[in-house]
This record gives structure tokens, C-alpha cells and sequence, in this order.
């Protein structure tokens, strides 16, 4: 991370997660296919994903509160996504996640760097007027599918920034920006803590890292890389 | 015997020939009588095959099926596999055709589709050869081998999440040269299901009151992506498809019940809803896309 982009955030409070979809749908009992096509394999990733997420939580030493987690679904390595598959692997995924009932507190962003799989991600947002942060490739991360126009403004200022106090976002956005920047936390589009949002991109890169580092060390074994907290 | 006089030429544009002589509710042996063939299309065999099949379950006997009488002929429809799958739907004896040897312009033989595995197999078959034809005969860019890979399993699952049926699928690319000037490649699909109308009737047709019909069930589901479930995700995959096929310029149909709609380019003469027509159980969905036109046909030579 250079050194503009560093960010304040607290040690202990994220975990980054990297998913390679192809390489779960191959795990996952249910599916076992080379192309995410049909609405049953995708459930069955979307479950597989799901079970990843239910892994016990690492440690948070004495604070023991939950960690929040955010989890990088990777569709780099997948070559044909259709939009039953797209719309039970992301739209079914962030639903579920999104409601005060969810099982863990986890975000998430998509890699989608194709044009069919970045096509079929936003179409299925669309749908069920949700939006969710994806890497279009090389790190370039978008708000896909349904955002007001100053929603985009204020998460593309926050993704420029990394960090905003919620103090200062009137400064940076106007009157309203404090309350656009809990909007968007509301929809799990951006990270809150202590007074602050973060992008959640920064944690994807700092997680991917983690993953690219960890890849080298054990070629091929995990299809989802967990590590603990990466951002200083 | 009742006879079906299958015509020289069978293909999306008078499939209704078949649907219309297979339709009379008789009990009575039927004959398809496909000797005069001399060219068809994907959509011309699946018809065959709904309407033999249709017959078939109607009268609890399967028709007979006379083979075209030109080898060619029969040699082509081997090569698509036209009369494996019709050993499951006319009475046997059924013609040893065989398929003629060398290069193969079939992008997809006639496969049966009746669970979400044979999605996969269909999208797992194409992949390796849509990519050449797509590319060479259609001038389409490299990557389009992937969004007509989601555009194949999108229509192959409405036969598997709607109809309720078994259905079939095949896709061919053709020369048209007197009809367009241009080579196309034409995908059917093809059930004997429910029909959208049925499908949609339990949770659509209130809305729609006396207008309720197959044309509405059509337009419902062509146009708005309306579908049985009540899941907003649902749906997707015709709005999809059309869109895909927009881009390409191409045309897309579905016929069902009485009703047919259609997204017609200008190349084509279909009209956007026909009612009236002989009833068909299920579905047929039938796309055709064109070459690409360059726009700047002197970029070439430069």
C-alpha cells in the first residue's frame, strides 16, 4: 500500500477473506463443474461461500468482539457465468447478508474482471436493486448496480480517500455527508468504525496480497485464504 | 393413416406447416412424411420432433416417420443427430443414415435436454467449437464465445425450470446467401411442456382478466420477465437473451400455445406477435444471428 493510501484502521478488527470461486465450485460437493451455469450450481457455490463464512472466528484476544470480515468472491479464474448462477452467488449472497439477521457480520466485493461476468454481476444487482463493490481488474474498483447519483459521488470520494471521518465527510461532500456515508454503510457498501468509514477495497487489496503471499508458499491447496488482520 | 406432409423446405419460417397438419386431434396412425425434404433447420427438426412427440402422447401411439429420400439429405440429418433423437419419438424402422466425414459446420447436434446436467454438457459442448465458428463465419470477436455460452444455458434452463417436459436444443450455422448475404447461426429450442401460458397462469393471469391468453403469457414474459416464482431474480434469462441477441442484430422467437413473439430485426420479415396459430403444447424458442456487418469494409484493404 503506498503511503497516501495508508489507512488508520484498528488491527484486530477485520478480517480479509479471498474466494476463488472456480476453484470452490470444483470443491463443492453439489456442483463439481468447470462453467457457473444453472441455478442449482450456483446455489451450491453460494453455500459453499456461505460454509467458508461459518468457519469459527479467529481469536480477537480480550476484546471478544465479533470480528467483521471482508470477504473477496473471485470470479478471475471462472469462464462461463450465467445469470441464474450470478444471481444465487451474488444477489442471493448479499441479500442474505444484508438483513440484522445475518449470520456473520461479513462484507463483501466482487472480482469480476471480464466483461461478461462484470455484465452479469451488475445485471443481477439491478434486479433486485442492490449494489455491491467490484474489482473490475487491476484493483479498479466500481460501485456496480443501483446507487443514487450522490451515493456514487461520496463512495467514489471515499474510495479515493481510503478514510473519512464522519466528523469531516460535511467538509469533503457537503451538509449531507455524513448522512450519505451512513447510507452507504447502511448498505453495507463501505465500512464503519469508531467515527469513521473505510472503503472496503482497501481491505480486499491488503487481503489479496495476503492470499498472493500465501498461494506461493502452498500452490493450489486452499481455494479460500484467511488471514488475520493486514492492514496497519 | 393420417398423412403430414412434411415440405422441401422446413425452417423457421414455416414450422407452422408442421404444427398445423399434426395438430388435428384424431386418434387415428400418423405419418410424417419427410421424403420430399431437401433442406432444413434446427427449427425445422425440433418441430418435427415436438409434433411427432405431441401426436405420440396424444393418441398413445407413435407416428411413423418416412426419411428424406435424398441422401444428402438424410446423410445431414444423421450428422445432427436428427434420427438418434427421433428413435425416441417415431416408430421404429427408423433410417441408418450416416453422417458424412470431414469438416463439420454443426455448432451443436440435436441434445436432449431435461435436467440441469445437460445444461452444463450443452454450454461444455459448445465451448469448444463456437469459438471458430462464431469467429470465422460470423465475424464476431473472440469473447463472444462466452456470452453465447450464457445465452444457450439461459435457454436451454427455461425448458428445465418452466416447461416441466423434456426438450431439445441444436444449433447449426448456415449460408444465406440469397436470403441475406450473409452466413447466420440458428439455435432452437424446443419442449413439450406446460407453455408459458400455463406456466404463468396461477400467479399472472388475475392481473390480465379477459385478455388473459397465450399472446398476453407471451408478451408477459417476453417483454416485462415475468415468471411463475415470485423470486425477483427470476426471469432474467429471456430479458437476457433478447438484449444479446439485440446486440448482434439477430432475431429471436418463441413460440407457444397459439401465440408467437418475436424480436425482428430489420433483415426480417417475422412480426412482433402472431395469435391465432395452430396450438402447440410447450414451447419452441428459435434465434438466428447474422454475420457482422463491418462498418468500415475498406479497413481491410488499407
Amino acid at each position: 500500500m503506498t503511503p497516501d493510501r495508508k489507512t488508520r484502521l484498528t488491527r484486530s478488527s477485520i478480517d480479509p477473506l479471498r474466494i476463488d470461486v472456480c476453484a470452490l465450485s470444483w470443491s463443492a460437493p453439489a456442483s463439481r463443474r468447470p462453467h457457473l451455469v444453472t441455478r442449482p450450481t450456483g446455489r451450491a457455490v453460494r453455500e459453499a461461500i456461505e460454509g467458508r463464512l461459518a468457519a469459527p472466528e479467529p481469536s480477537v484476544g480480550r476484546s471478544r468482539r465479533p470480528r467483521a470480515l471482508v470477504s473477496l468472491v473471485d470470479f478471475s479464474r471462472v469462464q462461463v457465468m450465467d445469470f441464474s448462477c450470478a444471481d444465487e452467488v451474488v444477489a442471493k449472497l448479499l441479500l442474505r447478508y444484508l438483513g440484522s439477521d445475518r449470520p456473520r457480520n461479513a462484507f463483501f466485493l466482487f472480482r469480476a474482471a471480464a466483461d461478461t461476468h462484470r455484465h452479469a454481476v451488475e445485471q443481477v444487482l439491478e434486479r433486485h436493486r442492490l449494489a455491491a463493490v467490484c474489482d473490475t481488474g487491476g484493483e479498479r474498483f466500481r460501485l456496480l448496480g443501483c446507487a443514487t447519483p450522490r451515493e456514487r459521488e461520496a463512495w467514489a470520494l471515499l474510495e479515493r480517500r481510503r478514510r473519512i471521518q464522519l466528523g469531516r465527510a460535511g467538509t469533503a461532500l457537503g451538509p449531507a455527508g455524513e448522512c450519505r456515508l451512513r447510507r452507504l454503510a447502511e448498505r453495507r457498501l463501505v465500512y464503519a468504525e469508531a467515527g469513521a468509514v473505510s472503503a472496503l477495497s482497501t481491505f480486499a487489496v491488503a487481503g489479496a496480497r495476503q492470499a498472493g503471499g500465501a498461494r506461493q508458499a502452498g500452490e493450489g491447496s486452499a481455494s479460500v485464504t484467511e488471514g488475520g488482520a493486514s492492514v496497519t | 393413416m393420417r398423412v403430414v406432409d412434411v415440405p422441401p423446405s422446413l425452417d423457421y419460417r414455416n414450422v407452422e406447416v408442421i404444427y398445423t397438419a399434426a395438430a388435428p386431434s384424431d386418434s387415428g396412425p400418423v405419418l410424417f412424411d419427410a421424403r420430399r425434404l431437401r433442406w432444413t433447420d434446427p427449427n425445422g427438426m425440433t418441430a418435427l420432433l415436438s409434433a411427432g412427440k405431441a401426436v405420440g402422447e396424444r393418441s398413445g401411439v407413435r407416428p411413423k416417420l418416412s426419411a428424406p429420400s435424398d441422401s444428402g439429405t438424410a446423410g445431414y440429418l444423421a450428422r445432427m443427430g436428427f434420427f438418434r433423437a427421433a428413435a425416441e419419438v417415431f416408430a421404429p424402422p427408423l433410417p441408418r443414415a450416416r453422417a458424412p466425414r470431414g469438416d463439420s459446420p454443426v455448432l451443436l447436434e440435436l441434445t436432449a435436454v431435461a435436467s440441469h446436467a445437460d445444461v452444463h454438457q450443452v454450454v461444455d459442448r459448445v465451448q469448444s467449437r463456437a469459438g471458430e465458428i462464431l469467429q470465422r463465419s460470423l465475424d464476431y470477436p473472440a469473447a463472444a464465445v462466452l456470452p453465447f455460452s450464457v445465452m444457450l444455458s439461459e435457454v436451454c434452463q427455461n425448458i428445465v425450470e418452466h416447461a416441466g417436459a423434456p426438450g431439445w436444443v441444436a444449433a447449426q450455422r448456415y449460408e444465406w446467401t440469397k436470403r441475406l448475404g450473409r452466413r447466420v447461426v440458428v439455435i432452437s429450442v424446443s419442449d413439450l411442456g406446460r407453455g408459458f401460458r400455463a406456466s404463468l397462469q396461477a400467479e399472472h393471469s388475475e392481473r390480465f382478466g379477459d385478455r388473459w391468453s397465450d399472446a398476453t403469457a407471451l408478451e408477459a414474459a417476453f417483454l416485462m420477465g415475468l415468471t411463475r416464482f415470485p423470486d425477483t431474480g427470476r426471469g432474467q434469462g429471456v430479458q437476457q437473451i433478447r438484449k444479446q441477441v439485440r446486440r448482434w442484430d439477430g432475431l429471436v422467437s418463441i413460440r407457444s400455445g397459439t401465440a408467437r413473439i418475436a424480436d425482428s430485426p430489420s433483415w426480417s420479415r417475422l412480426p412482433p406477435l402472431q395469435d391465432g396459430l395452430a396450438a402447440f403444447p410447450g414451447a419452441q424458442i428459435n434465434i438466428v444471428l447474422p454475420q457482422r456487418i463491418d462498418p468500415d469494409p475498406d479497413r481491410k484493404a488499407r
